[in-house]
């Protein structure tokens, strides 16, 4: 009897509930969205920032999420990483409600995001930085006292993801004196030693000179081909978003307006309407 | 010339203990914004401690190893039931603090009694040497010593260990430090058991230097203490070194050239850093 009582629980737990899920995930070819919201919401006063929401991420796909100013897109990315918690509805990691964890918690779950305005620690070096996130994995044990140098994976991989990111040569730099390219490479490659299932990228090309935007593409296009993460991307550079999107999503007022492939959203009526037809004809008034 | 000398090796010595005092002080503040008022009653729980774990087993170096445990321990206590509830606000912070101060004053008379409590030096680092007409007292060079040695190995824990990196990172930002998964709620807790066995290792060593120790000793020490976190800069570990040596130095030839204005002089001088260089003469590093 006890026996009995003592295997329900078990089943009961989250830890197994979470387990048979992520069998599910991998048995069943992804068909378990990696994210998914339902009716998310969030309002601040009498302001409606994000409005029921229902969404889908599928895993190892890479989304975009467009939409102009003020759509609500980084509102929704907080909601996603925990920086923001719903006012209503629910989301969804792997099949397993998270909207009530924090921030941290849903990283350690493996979902991590990089900020709009650059994150990195100014005063350590390009290596220490990144050696720092790839360290955040472990617990803080008596161990870490020893010098760092004893740890030569944990060097071994901070230096194989500086040549990710294209920042080899650089790695005894201090952070501050790097250019604004190069400390959104830095970030990213931060995010990337987190090894979090799902990356979560807040324009990673906001404030950078034009000659800077190529590179980043190509760190991004690198981390897609590995095809190992989910991407889900804040951009405003539509030919960069057409170039990587496998799927887009358009907010609009807080509301999801349409949700597709590249070419359904270029195709889109409403779409074109409330956001790209207008961007076009900025575009061309510029020109 | 030997009385410069002379005036040097005090200051730096009293440089020395206050360092021991402001680095835990300065790396509390700066990883985890919390004003420690109760600072100074650690650096006299130390110094009680230590004289009894002396006399209780005769040996001066267990009753270092005994103050600094006890240290720990109360950093352990303070930070769990004190500091823990009033994260994030300063006030509560100060009047907590400062509370916490009085009681860990008051608790030396109880345990110990309300009168001064006389402090021996060891006898192999009593006496002094004898270069020519210097004469050099071998305890103010052992705090000296002692005082490099913590510095020394904390510069190595801070810069060269994977904690070290956690600290300084978390110093520069610790909200950032979180975001990456990393338990900095356990570091705080580490940091502040450093820092109270830093300022209970400063007590003892302080015992026997002034000959006497008294449960109040713990105010004045931490005054100069919060003097030495904003003259070197918040959160600054090399910065307070370089602040506790300037205000050793400057309280030491002042008593003697200027003696009126052994106590201002202090003060003066934290008020022309904040004039300034408010930050603090070195930003925070880690």
């Amino acid at each position: 009897m006890t026996v009995c009582t003592v295997l329900l629980n078990w089943m009961k737990s989250p830890c197994f509930i979470q387990s048979r899920r992520a069998e599910q995930v991998e048995g069943g070819n992804n068909v378990e969205p990696i994210i998914k919201t339902e009716n998310l919401t969030i309002r601040f006063g009498g302001h409606t920032a994000v409005s029921k929401v229902d969404f889908e991420m599928p895993a190892k796909q890479l989304k975009s999420i467009i939409g102009p100013n003020g759509a609500g897109k980084t509102t929704f990315f907080n909601l996603l990483s925990g920086e923001l918690k719903a006012t209503e509805g629910e989301v969804y990691f792997k099949g397993i409600p998270i909207t009530s964890m924090s921030a941290v918690a849903r990283a350690r779950m493996g979902l991590g995001r990089s900020f709009q305005i650059t994150n990195v620690f100014p005063n350590l070096t390009v290596l220490e930085n990144v050696r720092l996130a790839v360290q955040s994995k472990e617990k803080i044990r008596y161990k870490m006292y020893r010098h760092s140098m004893h740890y030569t994976k944990l060097l071994e991989e901070a230096h194989r993801l500086i040549e990710v990111v294209l920042l080899q040569g650089k790695e005894y730099a201090i952070a501050s004196q790097l250019s604004h390219g190069e400390k959104r490479k830095l970030e990213i490659a931060m995010l990337l030693a987190l090894d979090t299932e799902v990356l979560l990228l807040d324009e990673p090309t906001a404030g950078m000179s034009l000659e800077e935007v190529p590179a980043i593409l190509d760190v991004i296009r690198a981390i897609k081909q590995t095809g190992e993460k989910t991407i889900l991307l804040i951009e405003h550079k539509m030919d960069m978003i057409l170039d990587l999107s496998d799927s887009i999503m358009v907010l609009f007022n807080g509301k999801l307006l349409a949700d597709g492939s590249p070419e359904e959203i270029m195709n889109n009526e409403t779409v074109q309407k409330a956001y790209l037809g207008g961007l076009y004809d900025e575009n061309l008034a510029e020109s | 010339m030997e009385l410069l000398i002379n005036l040097t090796i005090n200051g730096l010595a009293t440089g020395m203990l206050i360092f021991l005092l402001a680095s835990g002080l300065t790396l509390i503040f700066g990883l985890m914004s919390v004003l420690n008022f109760a600072h100074g009653g650690l650096f006299a729980w130390g110094a009680y401690s230590g004289v009894w774990f002396y006399s209780l087993t005769g040996s001066f170096f267990l009753g270092i190893l005994g103050a600094i445990l006890t240290g720990a321990i109360l950093g352990f206590i303070t930070e769990k039931l004190i500091i823990t509830p009033v994260y994030g606000n300063h006030v509560q912070q100060i009047l907590i603090t400062l509370g916490f101060m009085l009681v860990l004053t008051e608790m030396l008379k109880v345990v110990w009694g309300p009168n001064q409590i006389a402090a021996k030096v060891p006898p192999y680092l009593a006496g002094s040497y004898e270069f020519g007409d210097v004469l050099i007292i071998k305890y103010r060079l052992f705090i000296i010593f002692v005082g490099f040695l913590i510095f020394g190995i904390f510069q190595y824990m801070l810069q060269k260990t994977k904690i070290g990196l956690v600290v300084r990172a978390g110093v520069m930002n610790k909200e950032m430090v979180q975001a990456l998964g990393i338990n900095i709620k356990r570091v705080f807790l580490y940091v502040f058991m450093t820092g109270a066995a830093l300022a209970a290792l400063g007590g003892v060593l302080f015992a026997p230097y002034s000959g006497v120790i008294y449960a109040e000793m713990g105010f004045e020490f931490a005054i100069l203490a919060f003097i030495v976190v904003v003259i070197g800069g918040m959160g600054s570990f090399s910065g307070s070194l370089s602040a506790a040596i300037l205000v050793g130095l400057a309280g030491s030839y002042m008593a003697y050239y200027v003696p009126a204005l052994s106590l201002a002089v202090n003060m003066m001088l934290m008020a022309i850093v904040l004039i300034f260089r408010p930050q603090g003469l070195f930003t925070a590093k880690g």
